[in-house]
């Protein structure tokens, strides 16, 4: 019984202490420095770790260290069809032909521009997580103790440390805008709503042990806009919203997120849409397009590639955004992987698994670059608009660009680019042979 | 030979195609890889790598087909001169350009094979009678004992005049 007591007072002392250091200076929008303590401590490990390993490493193999998976693995020719069948042609087929088509189906077995996109990015110097650790062996007896201790930090303090002020978030949003909600609209409750999605957003930012630089705060997405940004994880939504309003989008799930779905719109007009409404695309333009007219209405949030992506690239954007006709806002996003891989991998885990390593990682460490907004040009069609804006996204944020569609991750890549090759090599077959 | 950390790369590619987790790959598994879908030869390619009537390529067998891509310049390097000749040999890269185009194995390329290769490299845009007759030339041309197919011996004689089948037919690792 008195070991009880015991623990109902040091669960009573903890949760103050939480209240104290850290919900009430989100609410008040204020930091105390303890994260950025903690992340000095942090970088100070990870460059000492990274140095013994490059100690400790037997053959000398500075390649190896230097070489990320943005290099590759193999030399990719990137010569033409045209050019390089064409160069033998005197007669319209050769047998040697097949060697072009050969060579590009192996270089793809090796390693393909798309469905590397789909896992996480290979980190260069190992950052203590067993789950990153893939080339990198035992190195020192040091190096073990210092990981050990790290797990039991990361395991024993900061996870349960973490789920609690994720609880504290969300029971607070589902509370405060359910509250707000019964107020009858007025710039009060606008207000009242902004304060609460605020202070939500950055409990649960440190939730996460987030640290985010925002770049270009001036361009920052405003009413009546669509804001568009490259998809990582669902954790996006909260690193925008740490720092500022939007309204979301997207379909209504059951359970939890429902839950907050449903409570978060009585005090903010969010557009969450049935499953069924989701198919209907004209019906998805209209609503957009209504509250992209409302100008009192807050700015809407897309993720216009429709899945996550490992944030080393950026895919195909799906044209509907861009069809709507508001000016858009483009945020670039780019996580460090170092402190934490925040890419949420959904063909390998759940969203419970992924919260889990998320909050058993380092930290989440971002940058977020607000770009000037962008409207569509005339004689401009919705795609080559979304194009323009996604090359100025990966432009920013230092991440490829590639025109293959996000859907991949699932489903398989549409017969008309096949057919688009054969197209290609008839017309050679036809140009170079004598046949009209 | 292959070098540690490139088994290491080619290992991790293995298992990252490989969905079911079952240490072999599937054809569905190759063409889940969209550039590969998307290529006119890619059922062929991916045929290489299973052997007669199966349906499951290992590790092993996956290294053994793709070491036909690597450079002649590796085996240099290994002084082994008396062993059987290296996967990646011209001649054995020659063989294997070959078997894509000679299905049944009979070790002659007939015109219906040939026909079949032409009509995946061009899908629908060239009619039956035009591709008929780009094929008559094609073995016409390189048939030198008369029978309309094509053997090994024709076969390499008429490539090797055009093209450096060691530049064309080999991956280089970046490390």
């Amino acid at each position: 019984e008195d070991v009880a007591l015991a623990a109902a007072r040091l669960g009573a002392v903890w949760l103050a202490l939480v209240f104290a250091l850290i919900v009430l200076p989100s609410a008040l929008g204020i930091s105390l420095g303890i994260s950025e303590a903690y992340m000095w401590v942090l970088v100070k490990t990870l460059e000492w770790a990274t140095i013994r390993i490059e100690k400790g490493v037997k053959k000398p193999r500075p390649q190896m260290l230097k070489n990320s998976a943005a290099n590759g693995i193999i030399e990719r020719d990137e010569t033409p069809m045209e050019k390089e069948i064409a160069r033998l042609h005197q007669v319209d087929f050769e047998f040697s032909d097949v060697f072009y088509f050969c060579r590009k189906g192996f270089e793809a077995i090796v390693e393909d521009e798309v469905t590397q996109r789909f896992s996480s990015e290979e980190l260069v110097s190992w950052n203590l997580l067993t789950r990153t650790n893939v080339n990198f062996h035992y190195i020192s007896l040091r190096l073990t103790v210092v990981w050990v201790i790290g797990v039991i930090v990361r395991y024993c303090f900061l996870l349960p440390l973490r789920f609690t002020l994720a609880a504290i978030g969300i029971t607070s949003m589902i509370v405060g805008t359910t509250m707000v909600g019964q107020l009858p609209n007025s710039s009060v409750k606008n207000y009242l709503s902004e304060v609460v999605h605020l202070t939500c957003s950055r409990i649960l930012v440190r939730a996460l042990s987030g640290t985010i630089h925002y770049h270009n705060k001036e361009n920052k997405p405003q009413k009546g806009g669509i804001c568009v940004a490259n998809h990582t994880s669902p954790i996006d939504a909260i690193i925008l919203t740490n720092d500022g309003c939007y309204a979301m989008v997207g379909q209504v799930h059951g359970g939890l997120m429902g839950i907050i779905q449903r409570a978060s719109v009585k005090a903010c007009p969010h557009v969450w849409f049935e499953r069924s409404e989701v198919k209907d695309r004209h019906l998805v333009t209209k609503r957009l397009q209504e509250h992209v007219a409302d100008k009192n209405k807050l700015p809407i949030l897309i993720f216009p590639e429709g899945t996550c992506i490992n944030n080393t690239s950026v895919m195909m954007f799906k044209k509907g955004s861009f069809e709507i006709g508001a000016t858009i806002y483009p945020v670039a996003i780019k996580y460090d992987p170092q402190f934490g891989d925040a890419f949420w991998n959904s063909s390998k885990y759940n969203i419970v698994s992924y919260l889990l390593r998320i909050m058993t990682s380092w930290a989440i460490v971002c940058n977020v670059w607000y770009l000037p907004p962008m409207v569509r040009e005339e004689g401009e069609d919705a795609v080559q608009f979304a194009n323009r804006v996604r090359s100025a996204i990966a432009r920013q944020g230092g991440l490829t660009e590639l025109p293959w569609d996000g859907g991949l991750k699932r489903a398989k890549v549409k017969d008309t680019f096949r057919e688009e090759q054969q197209k290609n090599y008839s017309k050679m077959l036809v140009r170079n042979g004598s046949i009209g | 030979s292959v070098s540690h950390s490139q088994i290491t790369r080619l290992y991790s590619r293995f298992t990252s195609l490989d969905k079911g987790e079952n240490g072999t790959l599937s054809r569905e598994d190759f063409q889940r890889i969209p550039e590969l879908a998307i290529n006119p030869l890619g059922d062929r390619i991916i045929n290489a790598f299973f052997p007669e009537g199966e349906d499951q390529v290992n590790f092993r067998g996956f290294m053994r087909t793709l070491a036909h891509f690597r450079p002649i310049e590796d085996n240099e390097k290994s002084k082994d001169q008396n062993g059987p000749e290296p996967l990646n040999s011209r001649s054995n890269k020659l063989h294997f350009a070959f078997r894509l185009y000679d299905l049944d194995k009979d070790d002659k390329i007939s015109r219906d094979e040939l026909l079949q290769v032409l009509r995946m490299m061009v899908g629908v845009n060239i009619s039956d009678e035009q591709l008929g007759s780009i094929a008559d030339r094609t073995i016409q041309e390189a048939d030198q004992d008369g029978d309309s197919a094509i053997s090994f011996a024709e076969f390499v004689k008429v490539v090797l005049e055009k093209v450096d089948v060691e530049q064309k037919m080999s991956i280089r690792f970046l490390h």
